[in-house]
């Protein structure tokens, strides 16, 4: 062999659409869900819910219930009182946020419908959930709050009345406090007085996360650790939390996540029924499993969105943005989860966008009311923030008369001005919003659609064209540690990784990352296989079970390849070093004589050398070692990202709408991403078309719906819309890319930018088709009744103006146009009706 | 408790069952078939299908008795002597998967689609699996796999089963 025909030829790993390693099981039916799992003994849970949105329980009365057949064991919360432990957020978003605490079984109140208050145990899951169904649960009815402006006035009735308070946290920014920019009522003074202010209140709806595994947990406390197996997305934060609220030692906890069914931040919880499961295990000593309905997973997994905004932007009269005043209120749901007020607070960085503001300020309230709790989904936070101002920059270009385009252009930062410090004190790394808009219009042939749009104005066609612009980012890599202690996170945002070496040449990667879905396994193969010059095929990634990957935070907010991905590759440069101490000390050479490429070390200007592979033997046998040298090559790293990194892009949608039915079609989807280098092009192209799906469906599909007693009425697949293949368009992807420069991969992270930027561009699209016959808004989801009604709504007032709705929805008076219905209006099906 | 006598990717199995015991539940549970998955209590997500005497049908809308007799092949019996089925090598080649729970049941559908119409448009495919719901992929690569695996056997003599 010579030098040269021993390398194996991988050094081009990274860019390359390879073929998934995990598909194989998944398409064969050799899976490992949750479910799957049956243990010696095993028993089967099944929780007994509250139908009422907010009561107290006066008694429970489990006789019948135990006498059934096959039961074990009933337990209420009082019995589990003292062992399950209990739930916890893990962001103060201000030192005064406030939160009632969350048993995981109800003990003596309810404060949502589906909320568990008792559990029963039995040989089968069929014979539980039978004898659940015999339990006498009594509640004393308290009044329901379900509407957050309601929640917040004074005198209303409360979620839980020893708080005193619906209001779990109010926080601020603002750029003039923080010395990141000028004063925002300043701003807007100057704009009342020559210059234009657009008002506008916008609501997201509430969403189900609707992973298509529902949720499972097993536990096996037969060994001398405590073994959970859950579809969760955090295995190792569900075992820090376990561990911390029952008192059972970390070390006596070992928390496995198989095969997981896709997360979206559903599975980015820590849960009632895991905890529950937990201590009946520990109590009865037996494996326990408990495995959700869909109906279950849609009433009692945590929601996500669900915000009323209160937006209010100043702009010069020749468009040039100035200032952005926000005002959430986010709605908590019944308790706060476990990133609970950090997801809407995540919106403090986002709503400016990229877009050169002078002045912003962020103003956040976070309401208790009796729905389920809402936490991360797809997005979390970034969603909500792009919405708001994507929106609000089409309000502008309407009310100046301009080119949406055309106008976000004069206000976006532009290539040269990168790195670029924001109006609330991120600093964008890297980006290049001129070159993926020029190429996304391109796409979508822009110049063409817009004169197809105005043909059919002209000839009054019952089918409007519309098309929607989205020019969106968002920040990934999440997170700098030292930046979560800033905000009040209870966490970290490093990631961790270890090489194994073995003497067969094979290498293990160990990920504290958690996939469920994403591809991993592939692409931390990628990066491997590429950085040791072994081949993609030597490689296994091995996760999501806390005794193999013993550090971690986990797979979230986009950041596993961003800080996961960059663990795997520092892991990787020290077993680099490593190995090259004992080649030179093999080849007799100098280290620093030393190249190391495509997985051979070679001395310089020599052909001596040897393989990765020879050196992992060397290393095993240890015959033959420098002194003081470690007989392994093995390493492991810990990556804390230095800043975030910031993923952007143009979405363009056109939308077809009937003006006659309302139907609302999606023509063309076009969007150019721009996340950096990206590791795998068909794993990338895949996470943007689901996360497309998503937010499509935000805007025209799925909403979860309560009655006024607080009961959830979308509590199935048949009325919660998630969209099936005829519901959705071909999506045209494209990237282009500019490299983050805060990382060494370049890379910044795709799991949610479809999920992100597209909501707004189809509601943008429905709104330029429908504008011209008056209506301002549309609420999402656009469902063909909603369009219609505001066709005709808006029609049928002639074009006149309503006094009503003319007057300016909050206190200080509006000179310049662009008036917004009344906030409460914003609920409705129709729209103000008022013309511009 | 009823008797049934039901094949199973090519096993024939004789078992005692609750009358109220649905497909999915005796082929996951009292056979470990746990390929086949469930993903819903109302029929809507598809993530149960398998074929009954070489139909497409939710395993969560028929009941074992009904299988009573007749021949069930699940997601593990498709591949043969360890070659994937055409359709498990198109999912595998046009990433039509990411978290793979929806897939045994979208592979299901698709051969079912396959037969019927043996070289479907995207719309048809598009409308034929309008049943099988599935959260990560947007359903593109989906319709590209199973387009790639109709052309892939049309040029095949083997066909898809
Ligand atoms: S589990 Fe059968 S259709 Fe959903
Ligand atoms: S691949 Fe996850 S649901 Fe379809």
């Amino acid at each position: 062999m010579t030098a040269v025909d021993d390398r194996p030829t991988t050094s081009d790993e990274i860019g390359r659409s390879r073929l998934r390693k995990e598909d194989q099981r998944l398409i064969t039916g050799r899976t490992k869900w949750t479910d799957n799992i049956i243990l010696p003994g095993m028993l089967h849970l099944a929780f007994a819910r509250s139908p009422y949105a907010n009561a107290t329980i006066t008694s429970i009365d489990i006789e019948a219930a135990k006498a059934a057949p096959g039961v074990v064991a009933v337990y209420t919360g009082k019995d589990l009182q003292d062992t399950m432990g209990t739930l916890i957020c893990a962001y103060t978003i201000t030192p005064d946020q406030v939160a009632p605490p969350h048993p995981p079984l109800a003990i003596d109140r309810v404060s949502f419908a589906g909320e568990a208050v008792a559990v029963v145990v039995a040989r089968s899951y069929k014979e539980a959930r039978d004898a659940a169904d015999l339990l006498d649960v009594d509640y004393s009815l308290l009044p329901v709050v379900l509407d957050m402006e309601a929640a917040v006035a004074e005198g209303a009735d409360l979620v839980h009345p020893e708080l005193g308070t619906n209001i779990s946290a109010h926080f601020v920014f603002d750029s003039a406090a923080a010395g990141t920019g000028g004063d925002v009522d300043a701003s807007i003074a100057a704009a009342r007085e020559d210059g234009v202010v657009i008002e506008r209140t916008l609501r997201q709806q509430r969403l189900v996360p609707a992973f298509m595994e529902p949720r499972s947990v097993v536990v096996d406390p037969t060994g001398e650790q405590i073994t959970m197996w859950s579809a969760t997305q955090i295995p190792h934060i569900l075992r820090f939390v376990l561990a911390a609220t029952t008192g059972v030692p970390e070390t006596k906890i070992r928390v496995i996540a198989p095969d997981v069914g896709g997360g979206f931040g559903g599975k980015l919880q820590t849960t009632p029924e895991e905890f529950v499961t937990f201590a009946v295990a520990r109590k009865l000593g037996k494996p326990i499993k408990a495995t959700e309905t869909r109906t279950e997973s849609i009433i009692a997994s945590h929601h996500g969105r669900d915000q009323i905004q209160k937006l209010t932007l100043a702009a010069k009269k020749d468009g040039t943005v100035t200032g952005l005043k926000v005002e959430l209120l986010a709605d908590m749901g019944s308790h706060l989860a476990l990133i609970g007020g950090g997801v809407p607070f995540l919106g403090t960085f986002m709503f400016n966008s990229i877009y050169k503001f002078e002045s912003y300020r962020f103003d956040l309230t976070t309401v208790f009311t009796n729905k389920a709790w809402t936490d991360a989904y797809r997005g979390a936070g970034r969603p909500e923030a792009t919405f708001g101002i994507e929106r609000m920059m089409d309000e502008l270009a309407v009310e100046l008369g301009r080119e949406p385009m055309e106008l976000r252009q004069q206000n976006w930062i532009t290539h040269p001005e990168f790195p670029f410090t924001t109006v609330c004190g991120m600093t964008y790394d890297s980006g290049n919003y001129e070159a993926a808009t020029a190429k996304a219009m391109a796409m979508l042939d822009y110049e063409g659609l817009r004169r197809e749009q105005a043909e059919r104005r002209e000839r009054k066609d019952p089918i409007q064209l519309g098309i929607g612009i989205s020019t969106f980012t968002e920040m990934c890599g999440l997170a700098p540690s030292r930046v979560l202690g800033a905000i009040g996170a209870g966490a970290g945002g490093w990631e961790h990784a270890s090489i194994r070496m073995l003497a067969t040449g094979k290498v293990e990667v160990v990920t504290g990352t958690t996939p469920h879905g994403q591809g991993h396994e592939t692409a931390w193969s990628q990066i491997v296989a590429d950085k040791l010059g072994v081949a993609f095929e030597d490689v296994e990634v091995l996760h999501g079970d806390t005794q193999i990957s013993s550090k971690g935070y986990d797979t979230y907010g986009s950041r596993s390849l961003v800080v996961g991905g960059i663990a795997v590759v520092k892991a990787a440069e020290k077993v680099v070093e490593k190995a090259r101490v004992i080649a030179a000390h093999l080849l007799e050479a100098s280290a620093d004589d030393l190249e190391f490429a495509d997985g051979r070390f070679t001395v310089k200007g020599t052909d001596q050398g040897m393989a990765m592979g020879e050196v992992a033997m060397a290393a095993f046998l240890g015959h033959n070692l420098p002194d003081g040298v470690e007989s392994t090559l093995d390493s492991d790293a810990t990556f804390d990202p230095e800043d975030f990194s910031f993923p952007h892009g143009t979405h363009l949608c056109a939308t077809e709408v009937d003006t006659e039915t309302g139907l609302v079609k999606i023509r063309k989807y076009v969007c150019v991403d721009d996340i950096g280098n990206v590791v795998n092009p068909l794993i990338v192209e895949g996470q943007v078309h689901g996360g497309l799906a998503q937010g499509i469906a935000q805007a025209l599909y799925e909403e979860a719906v309560y009655d006024e007693q607080g009961t959830l009425t979308t509590a199935t697949f048949v009325d919660y819309l998630v969209p099936g293949a005829p519901d959705l368009p071909f999506f045209d992807t494209d990237r282009t890319t500019t490299p983050s420069t805060t990382n060494p991969l370049g890379v910044k992270g795709v799991g949610e930018a479809g999920c992100i930027a597209s909501t707004p561009a189809v509601v943008n699209s429905v709104l330029d088709a429908v504008r011209q016959f008056g209506v301002k808004d549309i609420e999402m989801p656009m469902t063909p009744l909603r369009v219609w009604k505001a066709i005709q709504g808006a029609s049928s007032v002639g074009g006149e103006v309503e006094a009503a709705s003319a007057s300016p929805h909050w206190e200080q008076p509006v000179q310049s146009g662009g008036i917004q219905t009344a906030s409460s209006d914003t609920r409705s099906d129709a729209t103000d009706g008022s013309q511009a | 408790m009823t008797r049934i006598t039901v094949t199973v990717d090519g096993v024939s199995y004789s078992d005692d069952v609750e009358p109220r015991t649905l497909l999915v539940h005796y082929l996951r549970e009292t056979l470990g078939k746990t390929g086949t998955v469930v993903g819903c209590d109302t029929s809507s997500c598809g993530a149960c299908t398998v074929h009954l005497d070489g139909d497409s049908v939710k395993s969560c809308a028929v009941l074992a008795v009904q299988a009573d007799g007749s021949s069930v092949t699940t997601i593990e019996g498709l591949a043969q002597d360890g070659v994937l089925h055409p359709m498990q090598q198109a999912f595998h080649e046009n990433h039509g998967l990411q978290c793979g729970y929806c897939t045994p049941g979208m592979i299901m559908s698709a051969c079912a689609l396959l037969k019927d119409n043996p070289d479907p448009s995207d719309r048809e495919i598009r409308e034929g699996i309008e049943g099988n719901l599935c959260r990560c992929t947007g359903y593109q690569n989906i319709v590209k796999s199973i387009s790639a695996a109709a052309k892939a056997s049309s040029s095949t003599p083997a066909g898809v089963a």
